[in-house]
């Protein structure tokens, strides 16, 4: 009966792609953290992750937020040490970043623009996506 | 009466929803995720702006700051107010009406 399913649950060296869309503002909901927070534990696991923000989730790279007047962290700067989780590919929806006036110099970090044709494409190629 | 209104004009239609039903002339308060449609340069900034005619707009400044926009990025027409304005605004023109 054990020989049945042993190697069913051996994800030892599996490397899949991840790619999580942030959609939402931060702060309003807990959303954006709770993801950011999800882009850490597939880090830890080795995961070939890349996350995209598409719509208000572009809001969660805005340069200069302050949140001491409203007693929520800040979680913008985590955003900048990814890179250090070898998180690396970061991608944000160009038609999304422009509905809002907002530019590449905008945003805490590096980051690939691309349009929602190219976004598509690339959300196509994964074996797991994860929105919120 | 006072409007309140929450959520991004971006993601939900509320702030539309205000402005339809809204007796013209009454004050609409921004804060949380609606900050953001005080902001200029938007695709909601028309809106905003054509509304302000109309109504006493005003935003929250701790959720503007928190956002990453700053007082002059704020359409013109909106007026920025603290936690003690936002209660000011309340006991002079209450009773509310929020807008989630």
């Amino acid at each position: 009966m054990e020989d049945e399913f042993e190697g069913t649950f051996d994800t030892e060296g599996v490397i899949k792609k991840f790619m999580f869309v942030n959609r939402k503002a931060p702060y309003g909901t807990i959303y954006a953290l709770e993801s950011l927070e999800t882009v850490l534990i597939s880090a830890a696991f080795e995961q070939d992750t890349s996350v995209a923000f598409v719509d208000d989730g572009v809001y969660q790279l805005k340069k200069g937020q302050d949140t001491t007047g409203i007693n929520m962290k800040n979680f913008s700067p985590t955003y900048r040490a990814l890179e250090g989780y070898d998180v690396e590919k970061l991608y944000v929806e160009k038609e999304s970043l422009e509905a809002r006036g907002l530019t590449e110099d905008d945003l805490v970090v590096d980051v690939e623009v691309l349009s929602a044709e190219e976004l598509s494409e690339l959300m196509d190629e994964q074996d797991v996506v994860l929105s919120a | 009466m006072m409007h309140t209104v929450n959520k991004s004009p971006f993601e939900r239609n509320v702030l539309d929803s205000c402005l339809r039903l809204a007796k013209k002339g009454s004050v609409i308060l921004l804060y949380e995720d609606a900050v953001y449609a005080a902001a200029a340069g938007t695709t909601a900034t028309d809106t905003v702006k054509a509304a302000s005619n109309e109504y006493s707009f005003y935003v929250l400044g701790p959720d503007l700051a928190a956002r990453g926009i700053t007082e002059d990025q704020v359409v013109d027409g909106v007026n920025v107010v603290d936690y003690g304005g936002f209660v000011d605004l309340v006991v002079e023109h209450g009773p509310v009406q929020s807008w989630l």
